[in-house]
Formats: C-alpha cells, sequence, structure tokens
C-alpha cells in the first residue's frame, strides 16, 4: 500500500466534532480558582494528591522509624503505630494513586489526547475536584479529632475498625467513611467525564483503534472504577449504620472487655466481599493507566512503534473484564467456604497472561528500537523491573495453597507495594518528566532527574525485595514490634534498620524531585512545542502550554496511529498524527511503502 | 548504558539473595510439604522469566541504544510471536497452578480420623478446647461468655460438659495425628499462624472457621496472631507443644472440664484470712503494703490476678530471674500454698477495705496521660483493669511498685519465663515507654485516677457476687 | 455478589463487545484504519448528555446491584432474619412513582412537539408526585418506627431502611436538576436546553421506576 495513493485521506476539514461552547475564565479566581479547564482542574489534582501524598509519606518514615529502632521514639506508641499504617495506605491507594492518574493525568491528557476542547461536562468536572478537595479535607480532619484517625488497617475490617481496643474507632472511623464516600461522588463525576470525553468527543479521524494507549489505560479504568467504587461505597454506608445507628449488617455478636454488645447476627465476611469487590479493580484502576502511560514513554523514547498495540488493548479490556471475577484471592484465609479457592486461584492466574502478554510487548518495543535513556525512559524501565518483580510474586499470592503461609506477613507488604506502590510511582514520575514541558513550558532539571531516578530506583528495591524473604520466614505484618516473638530473630532486625535508613534516603530524594519541580517552573529550561519529538496530538497544540480550548481556531484532524515512529523512507522519525499522508516528507523526495 | 547494568545486577542480585540470605522457609513441622514444594515451583519458573526478561530487556538497552544515524525498525506486530509467546505463558500458568489446586484440594479435605480443637481468639489472648469423653464440642454462644465459663460454652448442652478447657494460651497436639482446628473468635477477627506448620485461618466471630494438618515433629511451637486485631495485635501469643500421644494423654487429663470449673466453689475468705497471716509481716493486716519491705499493696487486685501471680511465684514463672530479689522472697512463700489456699487469700483480700496508695513519685501527668492511651486499651481508661484482657486493676497501687514492675517488664526480668504467658505481653507493650522518664510520667498519671473509679469497672463487684 | 456479577457481566459485555467489535479489524497502522463515516462513536440517539446520563446510571446499577446481593447475601449468612410487616402506604407512594413517570414523559413528548404549555404542566406533576412519593416513604418510616421497627433492630428492618433511603437520596438528587429544568422552562430560556434538561429528567425518573420496582419486589418477597 502506498501512502500517497490516499487521496480520499489525505484532506480532511475539521470539525466534523460539534465546536463545543466553553465556560470562559474572565477573572484570575474564575481561571485558577473555581476553573472549569480540564488542564487547570488536572494541576490542581496533582497538586493536591501530591500534598496528600507527602503527609502519607512522613507516616510511612515514622512506621519505619518504629520498625527499625524499636523502643527508641517515644512519639510512637502502638495505637499511633497502627493509625500510620492505616492512614499511610489509604492515602497512597485511593487519595495519591487513583486521584493522580484518573484526575491527574486523565483531566489533562483526554481533551488533548483525543483533540478535544475540554471534558465534556467542565462544571461537573469542576465541582469532582472540588468533592475531592473536600474529601481530603475531611480526611485530614480525622487526624485531629478526639481517639486519632483510624487504626483498623487500610482495609477496614469490622468487627475490629469500629470497636474499641482499636485508635480511631470513634470520630475517626466516621470521618474516614464519609471521606470516602465523598471521593466516591467527586470522582463518578470526574469519570463520567473521562468516558464520555473518549467516547464522543474525539475529534475527526480519531477512530477508537487511533487512540493513544494512555486514554486506553486511563478510559478502562474508569470504566472499572465506575463499577467498583459503588462497592466501597455501600460497604463505607453500610458500616456507618453499624456504628452510627446500631445496625447488625457486617457486626456479629461478640464479647468486648466483658460485656456483650448490642450487635447481632451480622456478618465481617460480607464487608470483606463488598470491600474487595471494590478492592481488587482498585489495583488494575492505579495500574492500567499506568500500563498505557508506559506504553506511550517505552514507544517514544525508543522510537518505535508500540509492538503489538491491538492486543495491548485487548489485554487491557480483558483485564479490566477479569479483574471483576478475582476478588476473593484476597481473602483465601479468611474463613469464607474454602471451594471459592479453586475458582479465585484459576481466574486469578487466568488475568496473569494478558499482564504477561503487555510485559513481552513492552519489551519487544525495545527491541530493535533506537533507545533513547531520557529521564522518563529511565523511569519507564524502572517501572518495568518491579512491575515484573511484583507481577511473578504475585503468582504465589494468587496461587491458593501458596498463599496460605504467605498471608498476612511481609511477602505481602514486599508483594503489593512493588507492584502497587514502586512500580504505578515509578510511573508517575515518568510522565511527569515527560509532560512536564508541555504543562508549562520548561524542561525539568536533567541532573536531578537522574539523581531522583537513580536513589529511587535502587532504594526502593532495597526496602522491598528483602522483605519478601522475612515474609517467607513468617514474620507477619502489622506489628509495632517484634519482640518476643521467637522465630525473628536479630538478622530480622538489622534488616529493617537498613530497610529504614533506605527509606529516609529515598524519601530525602523525593524533596530534591519537588524542588526540581518548583525550580523548573521558574528557571527550567525552555521547551519547544514538542522537546521529544512525540506523535501525539497533545504535542501538536498551537501553544505551549495549551490554551484555553487548545486548539486556537480549528480542531486538530487526525490521520495516522499514534505510534508512526520510525516510519521507513520518512525524513524525521516520527510523523505526528494530524499530518496527512502527502504532507509526510520523505528522504530523496522518493516514497517508500510500508508495511501492509 | 548504566541502566541496563543495574538491570542485570539488581536482576543477577535478586537470585544471589534468594541462595545467600538468612531468610528462608522456617523448617518445616506438619504434613504440608506439598506447599513447600509448590512454593519452590514457583520460585523456580519465576525466578528463570525474571532473570530471562530483565537480561532481555537490558540487552535490548545496550544493543539499540540511541544512535541518530540508525532508525528503529518499523513492524507493528507479530502475529506468531504473539501466539507462541501466549502460548507459552499459558503453559508456564498451568504449570504453578496444577501443584497449587492439587495441594488445595486435600487442604479443603479434612481426613476422617482428625481429632479436634476449638481454637478462639479474643483481644488479646487464645484459648482452647478439646472434646471430651463423648469426642464432641458443645455448643457456644458469647451470651453465656462469663468468668466461670470463659469460652461461653451453653450450659444446658450435655455435649459441654465433659470439654476440657484451656483458660491460657497453651496447647498440646499429639504428633503424627491430624488435628482439625476449630476457630472462633470472641471479639474481632484473629488469626492463628504457627509457620512451621503453614496451614492457617483467619478466626471470626459469629462464625467457625477451620483447617487441618498433622504436626509431624515433636517440640514447642510459637503461634502468632496474623490478623491486624486492635492494639496488642503484635503481643497476642500462643505456645503449641507438640508432643507423643501418650504425653498428651496426659496433658488433657489434667485440664479441668466444664462441669468442673462449673462447680468450682469460689474462695472462702474466712479460710483466707488464716492464711493471710503470714503474708501480713510484709503485706500489712490490711494489706495496705509497705514500702520499706518492698511489699505492694494487694487490696482491689482481683481474685483472678492474685491467683495467677501466686502460681507463677510458685512454678518460678515469676521471680526466677535472679535480677528480680523481691519477687525471689516470694516464691518461697507461694510455694506453701496450694490452689485452694491462693483461692481463700484473694477472697480474703476482697473483703478488705480498698485504699489508695501514698504518692512518691512526680513526674509530667500530662505526658503520661498520652502515654496511657496504649495501656487504657487493656488497663482501662480509668485504670481498673480488665479481666477479659488479663489485665490487673492499676489504680490505687503503689507507684514505685508499678514503677519497678514497668522496669522489670521492659528489660525482661519479669514475664520473659514461657510460662509466664500474660507477663510475657507486657515485656512487649512496655518497649514504647523508652525511658524511665517515660515510666515516670505514665505512673505519675496513674496515681491520679481514684479507687472508687475501679469499681465501676464491674469487675470487682462480680467477683464478690461470685 | 452473583446478582452483582450478573448485572456488571451484562454491562460490560455490552460495552466490551461494542469495543472489541469496532477494534477487531482495524489494522491502525494502515492509512485506510481512518473512519470517515463515524461508525467509531455511539449511534446518533446517545447525544454527549445522554451518553454521560447512561454512564452515569450504570454506576448506580452497580450500586443497587451490590445493596441488592448484600441484602441476600446477608439474609443467607445469619439465621436471625425476620420479615418486616410493610406499610400499605408503600402502595400509594409507588402509584405516585408511577404517575411522576409518566408524567415526566408526557413533557417530554410535549416539548418535542414544541407545546410549552403542556411541558411545563407535565413536569411539575411529574415533580410534584415525587415529593409526595419522598413524603410518603418518610410516612412509611414513621409508621414502622413507631411500630417498633428501627434499624437497630434485626436485619431485615434494618435494609428496609438503608435501601428506601439509598432510593430516597436518588430521587432527592433527581428533584435537584428537576428543579433547574423547571426554572429554564418558566424562565423560556432555550428550548433546546431546555428539551435536554426535561429529557435527562424522563430518562432518570424512568430508571428510578424500575430500580423502584425491583427494591419493592424484593421486599415483598422477603
Amino acid at each position: 500500500m502506498v501512502a500517497g495513493q490516499h487521496d480520499a485521506v489525505s484532506r480532511v476539514p475539521p470539525a466534523e466534532v460539534g465546536e463545543m461552547e466553553l465556560p470562559h475564565a474572565h477573572s484570575w479566581v474564575t481561571r485558577y480558582i473555581w476553573s472549569q479547564d480540564a488542564k487547570t482542574i488536572a494541576v490542581q489534582y496533582a497538586i493536591t494528591a501530591t500534598a496528600i501524598g507527602l503527609v502519607a509519606l512522613v507516616l510511612s518514615l515514622l512506621i519505619r522509624l518504629q520498625l527499625g529502632f524499636p523502643g527508641t521514639f517515644s512519639l510512637i506508641d502502638p495505637a499511633s503505630y497502627l493509625q500510620h499504617v492505616s492512614m499511610h495506605g489509604m492515602i497512597m491507594v485511593i487519595y495519591l494513586l487513583t486521584a493522580i492518574f484518573l484526575g491527574g493525568f486523565g483531566n489533562y491528557l483526554i481533551p488533548l489526547m483525543c483533540g478535544a476542547r475540554d471534558m465534556a461536562f467542565p462544571f461537573l468536572n469542576m465541582l469532582s475536584y472540588w468533592i475531592y478537595l473536600l474529601a481530603v479535607l475531611v480526611l485530614v480532619a480525622s487526624f485531629f479529632v478526639d481517639g486519632g484517625s483510624t487504626g483498623g488497617g487500610w482495609t477496614l475490617y469490622p468487627p475490629q475498625v469500629i470497636t474499641e481496643g482499636t485508635p480511631g474507632a470513634g470520630a475517626g472511623i466516621v470521618l474516614m467513611l464519609v471521606s470516602l464516600a465523598l471521593f466516591i461522588a467527586g470522582f463518578t463525576m470526574g469519570g463520567l467525564n473521562y468516558i464520555v470525553t473518549v467516547l464522543q468527543l474525539r475529534t475527526r479521524g480519531m477512530t477508537l483503534m487511533r487512540l493513544p494507549l494512555t486514554i486506553w489505560g486511563i478510559f478502562m479504568a474508569t470504566v472499572m472504577a465506575l463499577l467498583a467504587f459503588p462497592a466501597l461505597f455501600v460497604a463505607a454506608i453500610m458500616l456507618l449504620f453499624d456504628h452510627l445507628l446500631g445496625t447488625s449488617f457486617f457486626m456479629p455478636t461478640m464479647m468486648m472487655v466483658s460485656e456483650q454488645r448490642g450487635h447481632e447476627g451480622g456478618s465481617p465476611l460480607l464487608f470483606q466481599h463488598l470491600f474487595w469487590f471494590f478492592g481488587h479493580p482498585e489495583v488494575y484502576i492505579v495500574a492500567l493507566p499506568a500500563f498505557g502511560i508506559v506504553s506511550d514513554l517505552i514507544s517514544c523514547h525508543s522510537r518505535r512503534p508500540i509492538f503489538g498495540y491491538r492486543m495491548m488493548v485487548w489485554a487491557l479490556v480483558a483485564i479490566g473484564g477479569l479483574s471483576f471475577i478475582v476478588w476473593a484471592h484476597h481473602m483465601y484465609v479468611s474463613g469464607m467456604h474454602p471451594n471459592f479457592g479453586f475458582f479465585f486461584a484459576t481466574t486469578t492466574l487466568i488475568i496473569a497472561v494478558p499482564t504477561a502478554i503487555k510485559v513481552y510487548n513492552w519489551i519487544l518495543t525495545l527491541w530493535r528500537g533506537n533507545i533513547r535513556l531520557t529521564v522518563p525512559m529511565l523511569f519507564a524501565l524502572g517501572f518495568l523491573l518491579t512491575f515484573l518483580n511484583g507481577g511473578l510474586s504475585g503468582l504465589f499470592l494468587g496461587n491458593v495453597t501458596v498463599d496460605v503461609p504467605l498471608s498476612d506477613t511481609y511477602f505481602v507488604v514486599g508483594h503489593f507495594h512493588m507492584v502497587m506502590a514502586v512500580a504505578p510511582i515509578l510511573v508517575v514520575f515518568g510522565a511527569i518528566y515527560h509532560w512536564y514541558p508541555k504543562v508549562t513550558g520548561r524542561m525539568l532539571n536533567d541532573t536531578l532527574g537522574h539523581i531522583h531516578f537513580w536513589v529511587t530506583l535502587i532504594g526502593t528495591y532495597a526496602i522491598y525485595y528483602p522483605m519478601h524473604f522475612i515474609g517467607l520466614a513468617g514474620v507477619p505484618r502489622r506489628y509495632f514490634a517484634y519482640g518476643e516473638t521467637a522465630f525473628v530473630d536479630d538478622s530480622v532486625m538489622t534488616l529493617n534498620a537498613a530497610i529504614t535508613i533506605a527509606a529516609i534516603i529515598v524519601a530525602v530524594a523525593q524533596l530534591l524531585f519537588i524542588f526540581n519541580l518548583v525550580w523548573s517552573y521558574f528557571r527550567g529550561e525552555k521547551a519547544g512545542p514538542n522537546p521529544w519529538g512525540a506523535t501525539t496530538l497533545e504535542w501538536q497544540t498551537p501553544e505551549t502550554p495549551p490554551g484555553h480550548g487548545n486548539w486556537g481556531r480549528e480542531l486538530p484532524v487526525v490521520y495516522r496511529w499514534p505510534y508512526d515512529y520510525a516510519v521507513p523512507g520518512a525524513k524525521h522519525d516520527f510523523v505526528p498524527q494530524n499530518v496527512p499522508a502527502d504532507a509526510v516528507e520523505f528522504e530523496h523526495g522518493s516514497q517508500q511503502a510500508r508495511p501492509a | 548504558m548504566a541502566i541496563a547494568i543495574v538491570l542485570i545486577l539488581l536482576a543477577l542480585g535478586s537470585v544471589v539473595f534468594y541462595f545467600l540470605s538468612p531468610w528462608h522457609l522456617p523448617p518445616l513441622a506438619s504434613n504440608w510439604g506439598a506447599i513447600d514444594t509448590t512454593i519452590l515451583i514457583s520460585f523456580i519458573v519465576t525466578g528463570v522469566v525474571f532473570v530471562a526478561v530483565v537480561g532481555f530487556t537490558a540487552y535490548a538497552i545496550i544493543r539499540y541504544r540511541y544512535d541518530d544515524r540508525r532508525r528503529a525498525s518499523y513492524d507493528p506486530e507479530n502475529k506468531k510471536l504473539e501466539f507462541w509467546l501466549t502460548f507459552v505463558t499459558t503453559i508456564g500458568i498451568a504449570a504453578l497452578l496444577a501443584p497449587g489446586l492439587i495441594t488445595w484440594a486435600s487442604f479443603v479435605t479434612v481426613p476422617g480420623d482428625a481429632h479436634r480443637v476449638a481454637v478462639v481468639g479474643s483481644q488479646w489472648h487464645w484459648q482452647f478446647r478439646y472434646p471430651g469423653e463423648d469426642g464432641r464440642l458443645g455448643r457456644v454462644h458469647p451470651k453465656f461468655v462469663g468468668r466461670g465459663n470463659p469460652l461461653g460454652i451453653d450450659p444446658s448442652d450435655p455435649h459441654g460438659q465433659d470439654d476440657r478447657i484451656v483458660d491460657r494460651p497453651e496447647m498440646y497436639l499429639p504428633v503424627d495425628r491430624p488435628v482439625e482446628m476449630l476457630l472462633t473468635s470472641r471479639d474481632v477477627i484473629h488469626n492463628f499462624m504457627v509457620p512451621s506448620f503453614r496451614a492457617k485461618v483467619d478466626a471470626l466471630p459469629g462464625q467457625m472457621s477451620r483447617f487441618w494438618f498433622t504436626p509431624t515433629r515433636t517440640g514447642t511451637f510459637q503461634s502468632t496472631c496474623a490478623e491486624h486485631c486492635g492494639v496488642g495485635h503484635f503481643a497476642m501469643r500462643a505456645q503449641v507443644e507438640v508432643v507423643p500421644q501418650e504425653e498428651f494423654d496426659a496433658w488433657l487429663g489434667e485440664q479441668p472440664t466444664f462441669a468442673h470449673m462449673q462447680a468450682l466453689e469460689s474462695g472462702d475468705p474466712a479460710a483466707g484470712r488464716g492464711r493471710y497471716a503470714v503474708c501480713a509481716s510484709c503485706h500489712g493486716q490490711n494489706g495496705e503494703g509497705n514500702a520499706d519491705m518492698n511489699a505492694p499493696s494487694l487490696t482491689g487486685l482481683s481474685p483472678w490476678y492474685l491467683v495467677r501471680q501466686l502460681e507463677n511465684f510458685k512454678s518460678g514463672a515469676r521471680g526466677g530471674n535472679p535480677e528480680d530479689t523481691f519477687g525471689a522472697q516470694m516464691t518461697a512463700f507461694a510455694g506453701t500454698l496450694d490452689e485452694k489456699a491462693m483461692r481463700d487469700i484473694a477472697a480474703y483480700l476482697q473483703t478488705l477495705p480498698e485504699q489508695a496508695a501514698e504518692t512518691t513519685v512526680s513526674g509530667d501527668a500530662a505526658r503520661g496521660q498520652r502515654l496511657y492511651r496504649t495501656c487504657a486499651f487493656c488497663h482501662g481508661s480509668n485504670g481498673g483493669g480488665q479481666w477479659s484482657a488479663n489485665a490487673p486493676q492499676l489504680a490505687g497501687m503503689n507507684d514505685w511498685y508499678l514503677i519497678r514492675q514497668l522496669e522489670h517488664f521492659r528489660e525482661g526480668i519479669r514475664g520473659r519465663h514461657p510460662q509466664d504467658m500474660y507477663g510475657n505481653q507486657m515485656v512487649d507493650m512496655s518497649q514504647f515507654l523508652v525511658d524511665e522518664e517515660a515510666i515516670r510520667d505514665v505512673v505519675s498519671y496513674i496515681n491520679i485516677f481514684e479507687v472508687r473509679a475501679a469499681e465501676q469497672s464491674g469487675d470487682r463487684v462480680a467477683t464478690l457476687q461470685e | 455478589m452473583t446478582i452483582t456479577l450478573i448485572a456488571i457481566v451484562l454491562m460490560l459485555a455490552v460495552f466490551l463487545g461494542w469495543i472489541v467489535s469496532h477494534t477487531i479489524n482495524v489494522r491502525p497502522w494502515s492509512p485506510e484504519a481512518g473512519d470517515q463515516a463515524g461508525r467509531d462513536r455511539l449511534p446518533a440517539p446517545f447525544t454527549v448528555p445522554r451518553a454521560g446520563l447512561i454512564v452515569f446510571l450504570a454506576a448506580i446499577t452497580s450500586l443497587f446491584a451490590l445493596t441488592i446481593s448484600a441484602y441476600s447475601g446477608r439474609m443467607q449468612m445469619a439465621n436471625d432474619w425476620q420479615s418486616v410487616s410493610l406499610p400499605d402506604i408503600l402502595w400509594f407512594n409507588s402509584a405516585m412513582l408511577v404517575g411522576a413517570s409518566i408524567a415526566f414523559h408526557a413533557a417530554w413528548r410535549a416539548i418535542a412537539s414544541g407545546r410549552l404549555a403542556g411541558a411545563r404542566l407535565g413536569l411539575a406533576a411529574g415533580g410534584a408526585a415525587s415529593i409526595v412519593f419522598l413524603f410518603g416513604q418518610w410516612l412509611a418510616w414513621r409508621a414502622l418506627a413507631g411500630a417498633g421497627v428501627i434499624p437497630g433492630g434485626d436485619p431485615a428492618a434494618a435494609f428496609f431502611y438503608f435501601l428506601t433511603g439509598l432510593h430516597g437520596v436518588h430521587v432527592i438528587g433527581g428533584l435537584v436538576a428537576w428543579a433547574r429544568a423547571m426554572t429554564r422552562l418558566v424562565r423560556r430560556s432555550d428550548l433546546a436546553e431546555v428539551r435536554v434538561s426535561v429529557e435527562l429528567c424522563t430518562i432518570y425518573w424512568h430508571y428510578l421506576l424500575a430500580i423502584w420496582a425491583i427494591l419493592f419486589a424484593l421486599l415483598l418477597a422477603t
């Protein structure tokens, strides 16, 4: 097939998608505070998520100080230790990762990459952010109420979480649940936007199969989130009922402190089913955008089309669908009927197949590429390593019998931090290094970026990899101290101290990153409109950073898929999506055949 | 380039770490060798995949590093390659899943000849129950739980009468005989984990969960709680003694039956009065204690606590440490008492008027209040103590005595003996009091508690009615 | 969880099926992958606002499916279930909700054919019937509470309050949108905009009616 022959598609008039009327900013306040522009909302989401994420980072350091040097710091007692553990987990999973991938990158990239002027419902989008902010504030408030924030673990298992014997069982858990309900309400408003924008506001020529994988990832994650978050919502409301109205949805008959509680007959397992019905898709709600983004980073910086684009799309779709029938693999030792183990172990291991395909395609994209080791690319490669590691240890935990000895030990802690914390956060960093020039018009400092990458990668690997092995040895998690536990010997304590030191170093490197973000905003090297030579639409905007309405007078028209890197014979090693076939410059004036 | 080298080093380092690290599965002590085999298979398969994929990545990075005279290849997909990769992956996954599912099938099938033990978790300790002569366990319900019936056995169920009750975190199992563990919880969710047995499951309130295994090695094993259950989670342990069948039978025979526990007479204060005469020389006529003799006040302490401590002194579980000089004195006295005498003395002490001890230390009570937050989970927010948490009353105790005990706990002088099951927990808990100042502060806060407040816990009232 | 799974599998099957059917035979790197006919968009009746509403309804479907799953799960998990004898006023309330749904539909038809007065009447009637419905639900709560059936009692009672409350909250949410549509209609602002508001309200009320029918049947049956 010769590219130049397609005159029918070579030039297409714009504006098949109707121009949308945008709410225009009239003042500084409506431009930067009550903004309905997805780009501003994205930055608001990102800044808020980062801020609350830093709180969770500090909490993790407090946890590490206690574990590394028990009996040294009087500001951490058993109750506050549990509170730190719980809040650290909840903040990182929901308020940082979910918010930054969907609210942050979703808002910034969906309209730009789809060639839309803005989201479908800008007002709802704005509301979504402000409700998210309110959720964060309610969450923060729970630190300061009587009894402090909840210490029941981020999984909020009843009866534990609302009975005395657990710190924060009073006001703390109420605020936590209210905050979650708010987050879900806010997220739903945002999620409607992401889905409808991708479905209906794509610009002319932007077919489904011409969407960058970033958009596919965010899109599938949003679909899953809209279906899965209601489970957490129902569970949270029912738990609130149990706590405040004395119902017995989840609360069984129990004896606390020599007296019987008012509850009767409730089922704690019911909560676990609801929680994990949300909780497992939640893993992929964080992972799928990361998969998508990393695909684009690897393709762009390897200067080579992503390998097996179609398989990548269907793998995302398959993972999204399958992730709704694997939830009980978090509950193998929960006391549910053991025969469920057969079903859930099988589905869980099946989901490894599409995930493995994604990994193969990433590394096959590197193969015969022309790899630029830029900072975003380094982070993408770091993701490959840590995700592979965490994914493989998932094969242990998903395989029901292997999970029995390993569950609730440090093996689990190592596994989910590797796969759910380190891997996605490396993608977040890579994505920020990649798109920062578009958002601000300036490059992030390269030297600081390199230091940040090396310390983060090696540091986090040193933190989490050894954890698997002490888990294997039986060291249980969520322990304030291991003093009298017979099988926890001194070597574990030495390791814990070493891990703590590594954690402090990694945390300091994150401050360097924050400094880089601020410093480069004012002093960074000026970036052109397309510093990486990328093909996707967001790099083709008339202004950098993109202005209100993104595209100036006319919407772009898309003529090709987003991975036209190294097109044979083309003069440049990339052809942007909005370049018509007859406008591609070829070397020596010759037009060469493209593989069919 | 550096990244390729680091990737290779990390991958190889990970493999080397597996072989060189001191942390492996603890030696197997049950029949679940199949689990270990599955883990080993998983390590081999995933290890090979890990090294292969990372190695390939590193090689690709080196071989295809950027060169602006070169172009990447443009081949968007390769159906054949993708098919084979998918196929091989599926085979690999099946190879992992198959042994897992086969082992699971035997895991969920309890052998017919398994004997049963009921394991009951509560904040923050374990209790056990063995079926009696009839081989059946009686019905239980939380509403029956009380001092004389710690596991809540239904008194009207004849099958429950001969159940053997172990009201302390210690269990015996006969070696080489399959056992089905029936787990429940009185309050929140716990999990009975002995790493060497491999098998475990959560203990839930309101329902029974189960797992089985066959202990294959005699010896003492420690169980920890593996499901977050609150502040004392990290200090919730039990001992499992795996012994030959005869030894097990002998031990079980010594454990009280439910019927026996019910019939147990409460202590006789009148008899206790006579017995107390010896104690009075140090602890005072009215049990008020004597700082000069290093003898603490005894009023206000519940009978279950007094009896337990006397038994500990007698067996050497307390006071056996050479550094615990005053405790050592008690071992001599306690040695002369039998169980009935202990209960009589405890009953007599309940009749003495409760009085607050003199304040002798001063510290930062405000800081103490913050520190006491942890203590309050067991000892009650006003120091009244809680029977269900095995926590004695603190209000009204001599502050110098509390300080000495906290120091002893922190340094392991008290509570480290394996038979001092609850003292053990205090060794762990006291670690958060990082220095002497913290101990003084918390004790000076405890000094504020009123003795009256202690009675509100209902602990003593109930005791006197027994 | 079976009920939830069925609901979610059905929704995902439609959605993912649509995606796969539009991607299966495409070779995205080839230039003819371009879609000039706009086939890749949802069919014409799915305007942007309608698509938004439908996605929202999908999320709510998941919410109610999960609630019903929890209901049946809790019913089986312990033997303390005592059926609530439902107050008769629920039948009246159901009739009100049916009436509201019909009125909204009439308003939609009226505005589609440009009859503004008819639309105003229909919309007002629909809103009023919904408010009566909510008031009736509140009376049902009072009647039950008066008879000693309180949330803290047995699980069936707790679920009665929970299910009706959850549904009621969605009606209240709908009334906010209804108030906006009503204001627009009274102020005679842009007809196209009003029409969108009215049709969204109508779809939403039909949906609420369907959910209520399922919940009411469930409460009656157990």
